[in-house]
């Protein structure tokens, strides 16, 4: 029936002699392609919409006056087209054209980044005259300028082809960079004071002026990538390697959730510089600036080479051979299981690695005191909020995948809650986008305010006061018509779990809407580490801890004895840090967390030097490994094959990238702590643990989701406010260490605040706002926005504002406001 | 023919070698001279002020067969100028070991920084003294230049530099054979020399210094 359709659809059209069936609608350079027959171009993207702009793809149609630009042709039945195999009349449109664009372009390949991987050098070798008719002075400008901290144009190369602007405004959304000006002086540029007479410095560099507004998008880098000379560079890679010296390899990105198809080039056992990987079910050709340019942490001089034992007569850290530091381990965890071990283990880890955290602390240490979850994950409330998260993502999550990009592409309706696309997803926000921008998706957010990400997505805001989340899901008529129409998806950020009861009534709206639900973590090892049993109530492969056939499922595929794996659900990462902190735990095995995530810093630290016995995993130094009493390196995701689990459920294999270092993978030291524990853990090799995990029987018990009632919402009083906060894509996070100049790209930090509070402290837009807690305060300048009364919003972890350290809160709580910095006479009359 | 004869025509080979031009040099006390075109080591040429003509642009390293030259380029700034133009080579690296003296990189070089010396004597007693970097293939500073780094001294912008540059042999005059290679315009014995050149000091020699 499709087929019978498919061929209505289908017309007959003829390229250089050859008869070729196509869809109707389809571009003749997209027909020819197929075909074989390569047709120069540089506006054309098939991702982007046609331009036909910088006329390079000429062909001949009969029965057409003049050569037309087949990437703006459409076929059409019994058309015929001549390309410049065949015609003379394109082949000449062609090195006409080209002549042209050489005529302004400066020719300076020796120092162009580009140079070597070039498609106008191509293109002029393929169709190009050998010499060039121009002889007079070429159009100058100042070389290349800096349109964002991390983007440099170079107006002489560029062939205004548009792509990086039809990118920024058909793609990303951010319409920071467009043509300018008229005829020859016709530039793409971006909104510059001085080059619209304003006051501008002069010298020609973006943001001096006090109008300038520099390219800072998220998503700036894929304009490098595609931009077909080398008019825009990134100031990363700046004459760093030409293309014949680098090795490409493909790796998957290893910051969020989006799990994109990267490729790697190194040089000589170092990272160079990242691009997007061409993955149509993924993140299609595009990736954020994070994952394009964050990659240096790698690099840092701060990276931990050896293992790190603490000296018993000095008690300082010192380097130590491998086998005295395992044997270290090994002993300290053999004296410390006794009392509990509790395993803490971030969400950065590979689906091989969180594995092997998650059988050893149950084969090794004999606990389920496993946690991947290094965040805050409830508010603090009723016992019955504290496994909540647990228990939904026991019920709804752990082995699902249901949902995929596509699916939330085709669908016609999302909700949104508890995430913001753009800073904590971004490749999941330009899927939104792309179907919010051609009109087939309604995007609806459950936010306490329309983000820019939302506005670009032309979201409908359903405001809510952090913490009240769960009963808008419940009860809001705004919320259930979102997901009224079939095929509509719930999108569940991970700061839902902060909410009482808002992920029992997201499971809750999924079930009586027939929504599809997904969840959406933040960090790229979050999904694989929940999937591989590194959460307290849950065992690999979603099963339930609690459930004997589910144990004794996995007592086979591990051989040990049934009975001897932990049946109690063992504690979160709130509880163990307070047993810790109290004394009650004999050690903790730390994998790549940073207490500064964790619901409470400072009682994560005291935790972590109170504990008597403490292991860290390690990549670079850190406030674990500096209180740690063995410290074992381990490598990062460019020196290690493995896995991540997108937030799809989707696995995202790939292979090491620097293959000569000596790096050992979590799973692979793990395994060697245990073998002088006498157990044989086997995640050594990450073909074995992918064997292992695969030949895994399917859980069959899935237990019901939680149940837990609306909380109520703090009442802020007098010159307070209850807090709002998520992390900005570009923050103060590990990973994007040393990268300076993409921090220059991160979005200012700011305290937003209602209008009403505003007026309450006699602020406007910019002054400084102070918000404070028992524990310390933060100063950001105000932005004024359209919040719900009585809520601020910071973010997380940026410059100026670590909400979890400085203030000791998350989201939901109630913070006091004044306008100002934080003065002596202030803070006294606040606490009053 | 009879023995005699015969050792006398062999006697009458070895005697007429006694009248011919001798073949055998006296090195290392005088050193044959090579032809002028001779592919000898490599020099990296100077601007007449001082600056690196080199602008790390890797063209001789994708055209090397051998893959012995290696270049890691770097950003000039206006307080670290290096060469005219954007870009330097911070890192210029040729590995003797693998050079085969082909010539293929100073036909691809476009600013002709690199040209190749009379040098032969490249023997060293390790395999790392092989790898020359900057230090020892940088031309040595003439009367006029200046050490970078500092500002172009020969115009406004880099274009003042290259237009006209090749046809103008003033540019690389003297910079282009080195003066340990028997033929200099440049006197070795300049102790400003020496200082910029300590490690290659060794095998300077003056004509007849034997």
């Amino acid at each position: 029936m499709t087929d019978v359709a498919k061929r209505a659809d289908t017309v007959t059209l003829t390229i250089d002699g050859v008869e070729v069936q196509a869809e109707k609608g389809e571009l003749v350079i997209r027909v020819a392609e197929r075909m074989g027959i390569a047709i120069p171009r540089f506006c054309d993207h098939p991702l982007l919409a046609p331009a036909g702009a910088c006329r390079q793809c000429l062909v001949e149609v009969e029965g057409q006056r003049k050569p037309v630009a087949s990437c703006t042709q459409t076929v059409a039945e019994g058309m015929v087209v001549k390309t410049q195999l065949s015609s003379p009349v394109a082949a000449k449109a062609q090195a006409g054209v080209m002549e042209l664009l050489l005529i302004n372009h400066p020719l300076d390949c020796p120092t162009c980044d580009k140079g070597g991987e070039c498609p106008l050098q191509n293109q002029a070798m393929s169709t190009g005259r050998a010499d060039s008719r121009f002889h007079e002075q070429k159009r100058e400008y100042e070389k290349p300028i800096h349109i964002s901290s991390q983007v440099l144009l170079d107006r002489e190369r560029c062939v205004l082809c548009q792509r990086c602007t039809r990118f920024s405004e058909e793609i990303a959304g951010d319409k920071f960079i467009d043509l300018m000006d008229r005829s020859s002086g016709e530039q793409i540029n971006v909104y510059r004071d001085d080059f619209f007479g304003g006051e501008g410095t002069g010298d020609g560099q973006v943001g001096e002026g006090a109008g300038d507004v520099p390219f800072n998008s998220y998503f700036s880098g894929n304009t490098v990538q595609i931009c077909p000379v080398g008019a825009l560079t990134g100031e990363q890679y700046r004459f760093r390697a030409r293309p014949f010296d680098l090795v490409s390899s493909p790796t998957t990105c290893e910051h969020c959730a989006a799990g994109c198809s990267m490729r790697a080039d190194h040089r000589r056992g170092k990272v160079l510089r990242r691009l997007a990987g061409d993955d149509p079910a993924v993140n299609e050709e595009w990736n954020c600036d994070k994952g394009r340019w964050g990659f240096r942490y790698a690099t840092a001089t701060d990276r931990i080479t050896a293992p790190l034992v603490r000296d018993p007569r000095t008690g300082q850290l010192r380097e130590a051979s491998w086998s005295e530091a395992l044997v270290a381990a090994a002993e300290g965890l053999r004296t410390a299981r006794q009392r509990g071990v509790g395993v803490l283990t971030g969400g950065r880890l590979t689906v091989e690695d969180a594995y092997a955290y998650a059988k050893f602390a149950r084969v090794v240490l004999g606990t389920n005191d496993i946690d991947f979850r290094a965040r805050p994950v409830r508010a603090s409330g009723s016992p019955a909020e504290i496994t909540e998260e647990a228990d939904f993502l026991a019920a709804a999550v752990a082995g699902i995948s249901d949902l995929t990009y596509a699916d939330v592409e085709s669908a016609p309706s999302a909700l949104i809650v508890g995430l913001e696309p753009e800073e904590e997803c971004p490749i999941l926000f330009l899927r939104l986008r792309k179907a919010a921008r051609r009109g087939t998706l309604a995007v609806t957010a459950v936010a306490p305010y329309l983000s820019r990400g939302f506005e670009k997505l032309a979201a409908a805001l359903v405001p809510a006061v952090p913490g009240d989340e769960a009963r808008l899901l419940g009860t809001d008529p705004a919320v259930a018509a979102a997901l009224s129409a079939p095929g509509s998806v719930l999108l569940v950020g991970e700061r839902l779990a902060t909410v009482p009861g808002g992920l029992s009534a997201a499971a809750a709206l999924a079930a009586r809407t027939g929504a599809r639900l997904a969840w959406v973590p933040r960090r790229a090892g979050d999904r694989g580490a929940l999937d591989t049993g590194c959460l307290p109530n849950l065992l690999p492969g979603g099963r339930p801890v609690s459930d004997p056939s589910a144990r004794a499922e996995l007592s086979i595929a591990w051989a040990v004895e049934t009975g001897t794996l932990p049946s109690k659900p063992g504690r979160d990462v709130d509880q163990i840090i307070a047993a810790a902190a109290g004394g009650a735990l004999g050690g903790l095995l730390v994998g790549a967390v940073d207490p500064g995530d964790l619901a409470d810093p400072a009682l994560a630290e005291q935790a972590l030097d109170a504990v008597p016995f403490l292991v860290s995993l390690e990549l670079r130094k850190s406030a674990v490994t500096e209180r740690a009493d063995v410290v074992l390196p381990v490598a990062p995701a460019v020196e290690k094959a493995g896995t991540y689990m997108d937030w799809e459920g989707r696995l995202r294999s790939f292979e090491t990238v620097l293959r000569d270092s000596t790096a050992m993978t979590d799973g692979r030291v793990l395994e060697a702590i245990a073998a002088l524990l006498e157990v044989s853990l086997n995640t050594g090799d990450v073909r074995s643990v992918r064997r292992e995990l695969g030949a895994m029987p399917a859980s069959s018990a899935r237990p019901e989701p939680p149940a837990v009632a609306a909380g109520a919402v703090a009442e802020p009083g007098e010159h307070a406010a209850v807090l709002a906060t998520w992390h900005q894509l570009l923050d103060l996070g590990t990973l994007l260490d040393g990268d300076e100049v993409l921090a220059g790209t991160a979005r200012p930090p700011v305290v937003r605040i209602g209008k009403e509070l505003a007026g309450q402290l006699r602020v406007t837009d910019g002054d400084p706002v102070t918000a404070r807690t028992g524990r310390g305060s933060v100063t950001l300048p105000a932005a004024i926005t359209d919040l719900p009364r009585q809520v601020v919003w910071l973010p997380t972890n940026s410059p100026g504002s670590a909400v979890r350290r400085d203030l000791g809160v998350t989201a939901g709580a109630v913070v006091r406001l004044s306008a100002g910095l934080p003065g002596p006479i202030l803070a006294e009359g606040a606490d009053r | 023919m009879n023995t005699l004869t015969g050792s006398f025509k062999g006697f009458g080979v070895t005697f007429a070698h006694m009248f011919r031009k001798v073949v055998t040099t006296d090195y290392p006390f005088s050193p044959p001279k090579p032809a002028p075109r001779y592919h000898g080591r490599h020099i990296l040429n100077r601007h007449p002020d001082g600056l690196e003509k080199c602008i790390g642009c890797e063209l001789c390293a994708w055209a090397c067969p051998a893959d012995a030259i290696y270049v890691e380029g770097g950003d000039n700034t206006d307080e670290q100028r290096f060469s005219p133009g954007e870009r330097y080579a911070k890192i210029y690296q040729i590995n003797y070991t693998r050079c085969i003296f082909c010539g293929l990189c100073i036909e691809a070089c476009p600013t002709r920084s690199l040209t190749m010396s009379n040098e032969y004597e490249l023997a060293r007693d390790s395999r790392q003294d092989l790898i020359f970097t900057k230090k020892e293939l940088l031309a040595p500073l003439l009367p006029g230049m200046e050490q970078p780094p500092h500002p172009m001294r020969l115009g406004e912008t880099d274009k003042d530099y290259y237009i006209g540059a090749l046809t103008n042999p003033g540019t690389s005059a003297g910079a282009e054979r080195a003066p340990w290679s028997d033929q200099g315009t440049h006197d070795a014995s300049d102790p400003a020399d020496h200082a910029s050149r300590p490690e290659t000091a060794g095998p300077v020699r003056k004509e007849g210094a034997a």
